[in-house]
């Protein structure tokens, strides 16, 4: 009966070592975000103030995307449309072919992750180099990123090492973090200058002013926009704030939010191409305007991922990113799968989660994350048939007390058997890794009516807190 | 005060113990106990299964049963979690007796303090005890300050620490991290047992580390979770629900 995170969470994250290295690195950032957003006078405040824009956005989003392709074209950028994947995918490749180019550098984008971009220009002949260290990680070990702040959080160091000793040739048994990323940095910066086009995510954009705004800590998407002439810049319908002065209290959170940094290392907003440079900018939908027209589920769209949910969830850090097998793992993920994927183990992932609302109240802008996995359940519960049947049959049990004290009593007088694996089990699920609580005896309602008689038995808060009283 | 009590049905069926205990420590503080035997469950478990048809026939129920109880007292946080956030959801009909049902709703501990203003209630336990926050009671009832709610200032105790810190004799210690779920989850753990196990075992161990003899929660379902972990690993502190503590006393 276990669903296909339980199972992927063994492949995943497959010993208790691998476990235990990415529940203390996760929650360490759960801590980093704690100390940082400690010391943000007002939090409350600051919080509510960017989901409100982030609503109000959302609220108007064809105005303000109509208001900021007028300002991206005024301030000399090329504004395309994309539907869906294989659009945008194919526009980015036109772009790239038309130019005769054969070498990318690419910056860190959760969207182009999503588009499925690096095979699909691999696949016509156009070599792309990610940038970003961490998705240089991946990409050399041939995996897609497990975390959207952090790619290769999943990767302890002595894995970097050998995997750095085999493709970038670094000396055998090095796995000093220092070391490894000059390394990382001397092959990268070879690369950017050889680069012909520059392809970079987006943070946030701007309507009033048709700017971009790109947040990165290792400078590698300024490379990536500045060295080549043609930058391309992918982002997702959601990402745009009305006006600039808007922005800082997205700055101030994201960072912080994510890493425990007050602001990213780099911090950049583009307006329009460099002298003498092309700039593109794609706006892919996606499944986006679905999204939006889901007043359950349009929250989701204010994410600005940082990771936060991530970071915190019980789930997510037992399971890694790759058990979710979608760009964006985690409760928010979850919270997205439905609305992006139509099959079956994407509807159960609403279901991976305990409800215990850490996410939600981690989220700087207010999504009600396990709010929304909760309203997914009940237009999908899940595994149709068969549960829906026993869910049934509990309800009519519960819905009549004499039967359910029937049920209740059968159930006792099976408790020895329940309690012994067995094919057929209906509590094998439960006793695989713990014990069933021992026999709990005669039910409450039948004590309490001893106990109202006036016969006041003791033995029953006895029988289990007893500490040898 | 005259209480209704509300057993949910696996504290009936599988903790009796709590519930008995429950109505200790309520006559103790001078309420008159009612159980009403036509109860049977709030409907959370088909609330979360996303079988919200199933969940309104028992919330119904539930509000048929509560509607004219001044308090309702309840020694399980993600019931009354349940009753007071996740009704509303339902769209059941009359949101003013959903509204007035909810806000009578108490897990024990808020009861005891938040209406009554007794967070003390007579009881000795000599032990270092170790609390496990329910998720539901900290996040959805309030009844602590969750860690990540770093933008709360009030320092003072929520009513569960509240209710421990008052008995006599007890050490009471937290874990770290200090309220990270223990991976019950409902329905959860046995749709993921294997995800459910491994954040159970690494609580456990954390629980562990602090040298308690004992861990306490106001929801019975996440001790079971937990002592059904640390029996088969044979390992780690005693579960006792928080109401058998208190109703631990001197004279037993």
């Amino acid at each position: 009966m276990s669903l296909p995170l339980d199972r992927a969470a063994r492949v995943a994250l497959p010993t208790t070592e691998s476990v235990q290295h990415h529940e203390t690195a996760v929650a360490d950032l759960r801590r980093r975000r704690d100390d940082a957003l400690a010391r943000v006078p007002d939090l409350q405040a600051l919080r509510e103030h960017a989901a409100a824009i982030k609503g109000h956005t959302l609220g108007d989003l064809g105005t303000y995307l109509e208001r900021f392709e007028e300002q991206a074209r005024a301030a000399g950028a090329v504004v395309h449309w994309a539907d869906d994947a294989p659009a945008h995918n194919r526009i980015v490749h036109d772009l790239l072919a038309e130019r005769g180019v054969h070498r990318v550098a690419k910056s860190k984008s959760m969207l182009t992750e999503e588009c499925g971009l690096n095979p699909y220009l691999e696949a016509r002949g156009i070599e792309v180099v990610d940038t970003d260290l961490g998705e240089r990680i991946v990409q050399l070990e041939g995996e897609a990123p497990s975390h959207i702040v952090i790619p290769a959080i999943h990767r302890r160091r002595q894995e970097i090492g050998a995997l750095f000793h085999r493709t970038v040739g670094s000396p055998e048994g090095e796995h000093d973090p220092v070391v490894l990323t000059e390394i990382a940095r001397q092959d990268l910066r070879r690369r950017f200058l050889s680069a012909e086009a520059g392809i970079t995510g987006v943070n946030f954009a701007i309507a009033e002013t048709g700017s971009l705004v790109v947040c990165t800590n290792e400078g590698n998407a300024d490379l990536g926009m500045h060295l080549p002439s043609i930058h391309i810049a992918c982002m997702g319908i959601e990402k745009l704030l009305p006006r600039l002065e808007d922005l800082p209290a997205f700055l101030r959170l994201l960072a912080r939010s994510a890493t425990g940094q007050a602001i990213t290392a780099y911090t950049t907003v583009v307006t329009g191409p460099r002298p003498g440079g092309e700039l593109h900018i794609v706006l892919v939908d996606n499944g986006r305007s679905r999204l939006l027209a889901d007043p359950e589920q349009r929250g989701a769209l204010a994410c600005i991922r940082c990771g936060a949910c991530l970071n915190t969830c019980p789930v997510y850090r037992r399971t890694g990113g790759h058990a979710y097998n979608q760009t964006v793992p985690g409760p928010i993920g979850a919270v997205l799968a439905p609305a992006f994927r139509s099959d079956r183990e994407a509807s159960t992932l609403p279901f991976a989660s305990t409800l215990c609302g850490s996410c939600s109240a981690v989220c700087p802008v207010g999504i009600d994350l396990h709010g929304q996995l909760l309203a997914w359940r009940a237009r999908a519960p899940f595994g149709g048939g068969r549960i829906r049947w026993v869910a049934r049959l509990g309800a009519e049990v519960l819905a009549r007390p004499r039967l359910y004290r029937l049920v209740g009593g059968l159930a006792r007088l099976a408790w020895p058997l329940l309690s012994r694996r067995w094919p057929g089990n209906p509590a094998n699920a439960w006793l695989e890794g713990r014990e069933l609580p021992p026999h709990p005896g005669a039910s409450f309602r039948s004590r309490f009516r001893l106990w109202s008689q006036g016969s006041r038995s003791r033995e029953g808060s006895r029988s289990r807190g007893g500490s040898g009283e | 005060m005259d209480v209704a009590l509300f057993i949910p049905c696996y504290v009936d069926q599988l903790a009796p113990s709590v519930g008995i205990a429950t109505v200790e420590v309520l006559e103790r503080v001078g309420c008159r106990v009612r159980y009403d035997p036509g109860q049977t469950c709030c409907g959370q478990p088909f609330v979360t299964a996303g079988e919200w048809s199933q969940a309104r026939r028992l919330a119904r129920r539930y509000l048929d049963r509560f509607a004219g109880a001044d308090a309702v007292v309840c020694p399980s946080a993600s019931c009354v979690a349940t009753v007071r956030r996740r009704y509303a959801e339902l769209s059941l009909g009359d949101t003013r007796v959903v509204k007035e049902v909810g806000a009578r709703t108490y897990e024990l501990s808020e009861f005891l303090v938040r209406v009554l203003n007794r967070p003390d209630v007579g009881a000795r336990f000599p032990y270092r005890v170790a609390l496990l926050q329910s998720c539901h009671g900290l996040r959805e009832l309030h009844l602590g300050h969750p860690s990540e709610a770093v933008e709360i200032e009030d320092s003072a105790p929520g009513p569960t620490e509240a209710v421990l810190r008052a008995v006599r004799d007890l050490e009471l210690v937290l874990p770290d991290p200090p309220d990270e779920c223990c991976g019950f989850g409902g329905l959860f753990s046995v749709q993921f047992p294997e995800i459910s196990t491994r954040i159970g075992r690494s609580r456990l161990v954390a629980l562990a580390a602090t040298g308690a003899s004992h861990v306490t929660s106001t929801d019975a379902s996440c001790l079971f979770h937990l002592e059904g972990l640390g029996r088969r690993a044979a390992f780690g502190p005693r579960p006792i629900h928080l109401a058998e503590i208190l109703a631990w006393s001197e004279e037993r």
